[in-house]
């Protein structure tokens, strides 16, 4: 890999903070600017990295990190603590609607990965012992409907489609009355794919919140997805009023800094990872392992 | 924006634009420092025309070499999952339509659900044959197939398509060396190039693809995808300029004829237009 080095020069870093028993101001913030460039290359957004670092900056220059016995390990807990707290701290899921159906709303980008992680969903929530309907409501993607149809009949589960010929929010709404009269308490939306600039079908979108009201709206996003990550999420988020976000593709060697930027514009948790293209491939998403992987270490 | 003075500021400030614009921690320095070192030797002290020597300095990492097309070719596409590949065969298939070429595509992804139903749809609305096989069938297999078609036929281009992968799973980068083996050993007078294709908005992970997809099957040149958005590819440069791979072809949207010629002066300036 290209950025091989960093991780070394990292670990480098952060042992040369451990090893001295007193840190100067100085100290921190050439540690500091190491983090910094980590981040970057990472590809977390440019604007998050200089409001995070000037957060830990705060933090870390303080008496009570710099007097105390281990100030070097106190640094680099501060900049673990502020990253996972940034992504969501703690753990978090899709909840079950008290009033079935669950509706389930995937969005984002051309090709990030929603109409497979609509599959992998849907077999997690077999698991679960739910029974859902897959609704097909991309009609735009060449093929989409029926890449549906093949991942639910792997899962052997219900396909709800209407041809591409229909518009997808009266989609959205004849598969709701069909999960209501056919006793699926699950509903999963798989939408196209879009850019955020795109107007029309950004209202597309809010015609469907609004048609059929989602329990979830999860923002689907790349993880190899660069500095343009903040727009999107913002953009999806101010549109929709996301609830929580998909990472996929992790399973390759991306760093993943796209998650700290989404977390950073929108305040919504990363809730699954998706880490292959089977359907087993979704995993719930750690906010403190991805802190490691972020900063490569 | 405009300056008026060459300082600090201003170069902090082409250093957000070139990062924002995903041209990396490295490349970034590197161009800047140089703008540095040329304000100070050449005494400039014209913002803007040190801007121009930096977008010159771009350019020039970006030079782009000529490239023939008369002679039948086989293209074989690749890349990771969900980048454009299958959409980018459909529009580069119109464009050889619209130049009066015979065209002949290959369903070689094999592996993604309705992969083959997503070329066949687009090869039905160019007009072109696809040699296909069922879901699940060796990738090598239908690419051997179309290779004897399209020379049967004197196909003057022929595009495999492939099944998305990660650059870093090695057995399906040992399948796509294996498929291109196959291509080349039955190419005949057919001449062989591989096109990856990038999707504009990732990072600095797309430098790490090129470099494993070009170790693997050798890539000759790079199309890169969604550029319609507000991502600005800018990991290109890198790209260009450590492996020497020249960027082709740009995607603007998801119709048939958003397809251009990358063109390196317009890239450069979309980077510092926010
Ligand atoms: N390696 C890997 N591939 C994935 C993952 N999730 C999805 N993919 C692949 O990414 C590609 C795109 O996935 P899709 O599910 O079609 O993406 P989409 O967002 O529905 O795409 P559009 O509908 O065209 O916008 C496919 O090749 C998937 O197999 C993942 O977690 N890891
Ligand atoms: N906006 C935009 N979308 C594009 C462009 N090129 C492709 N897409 C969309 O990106 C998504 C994925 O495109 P595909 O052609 O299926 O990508 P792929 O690389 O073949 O995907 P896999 O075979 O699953 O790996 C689709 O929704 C396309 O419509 C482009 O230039 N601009
Ligand atoms: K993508
Ligand atoms: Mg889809
Ligand atoms: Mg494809």
């Amino acid at each position: 890999m290209i950025f091989e080095g960093l991780a070394e020069k990292l670990q480098d870093t952060f042992d040369k903070l451990k090893g001295k028993g007193k840190l100067s101001e100085k100290d921190v913030k050439s540690a500091l600017r190491e983090v910094k460039l980590a981040l970057l290359e990472a590809d977390v957004n440019f604007k998050v990295v200089k409001n995070f670092i000037s957060k830990v900056e705060e933090r870390a220059v303080g008496k009570e990190v710099l007097d105390s016995l281990t100030p070097g390990q106190q640094v680099i807990k501060i900049v673990n603590e502020e990253l996972t707290d940034l992504m969501g701290g703690a753990q978090s899921k899709v909840e079950y609607a008290s009033d079935p159906p669950t509706v389930i709303m995937l969005t984002g980008l051309q090709g990030a990965g929603k109409t497979t992680t609509a599959g992998k969903l849907a077999k997690k929530f077999i698991k679960d012992g739910k029974d859902p309907l897959l609704v097909a409501a991309d009609v735009y993607r060449p093929a989409a409907i029926k890449q549906l149809q093949v991942l639910g009949e792997r899962l052997d589960q219900p396909v709800f489609s209407m041809g591409d010929k229909q518009d997808p929010v009266d989609i959205t709404k004849a598969a709701i009355s069909r999960a209501e009269s056919n006793g699926n308490d699950v509903v999963i939306l798989d939408t196209a794919g879009r850019l955020h600039i795109d107007e029309e079908l950004m209202d597309e979108l809010s015609q469907i919140k609004a048609a059929v009201v989602p329990d979830e709206i999860l923002l689907v996003v790349d993880s190899m997805t660069g500095q343009d990550a903040v727009n999107v999420a913002d953009k999806f988020d101010d549109t929709l009023g996301i609830d929580g976000v998909v990472l996929t593709k992790l399973d390759g060697d991306a760093r993943g800094g796209a998650a700290l930027s989404i977390s950073s514009v929108t305040g919504k948790p990363i809730k699954f990872a998706g880490v292959g293209e089977k359907l087993e491939d979704l995993e719930p998403f750690h906010p403190d392992r991805m802190a490691s992987r972020i900063l490569g270490m | 924006r405009s300056y008026d003075k060459i300082n600090e500021e201003l170069y902090e400030d082409l250093e957000e634009i070139l990062i924002q614009a995903d041209v990396g921690v490295q490349t970034t320095m590197k161009l800047v420092d140089d703008i540095k070192e040329k304000a100070r030797e050449e005494k400039i002290k014209d913002p803007n025309k040190l801007i121009n020597i930096l977008q010159d300095d771009i350019l020039e990492m970006l030079n782009q070499t000529e490239e023939d097309d008369e002679q039948p070719t086989i293209l074989m596409v690749v890349g990771v999952n969900g980048a454009g590949k299958t959409t980018t065969i459909g529009k580069i298939a119109q464009r050889a339509k619209q130049d009066d070429k015979d065209v002949l595509l290959a369903a070689g992804d094999t592996f993604r659900a309705a992969a083959i139903e997503q070329l066949e749809a687009w090869a039905n609305k160019v007009g072109t044959e696809v040699i296909s096989h069922q879901e699940g069938a060796d990738s090598a297999a239908v690419a051997y197939d179309a290779v004897q078609s399209a020379k049967s036929k004197e196909t003057d281009l022929l595009i495999v398509d492939t099944a998305g992968r990660l650059h870093t799973q090695s057995n399906l980068m040992d399948e796509l060396e294996k498929v291109k083996r196959v291509i080349e050993k039955e190419s005949g007078p057919m001449k062989v190039e591989v096109l990856l294709v990038l999707d504009a908005t990732t990072g600095q992970n797309a430098v790490s693809q090129a470099k494993l997809f070009d170790e693997a099957v050798d890539v000759d040149g790079i199309a890169l995808t969604k550029l319609d958005g507000t991502a600005k590819g800018g990991v290109v440069i890198a790209i260009r300029e450590e492996l020497g791979i020249p960027i082709r072809l740009i995607g603007v949207g998801e119709d048939l004829e958003d397809l251009q010629d990358f063109e390196p002066e317009s890239f450069v300036d979309a980077l510092f237009d926010f």
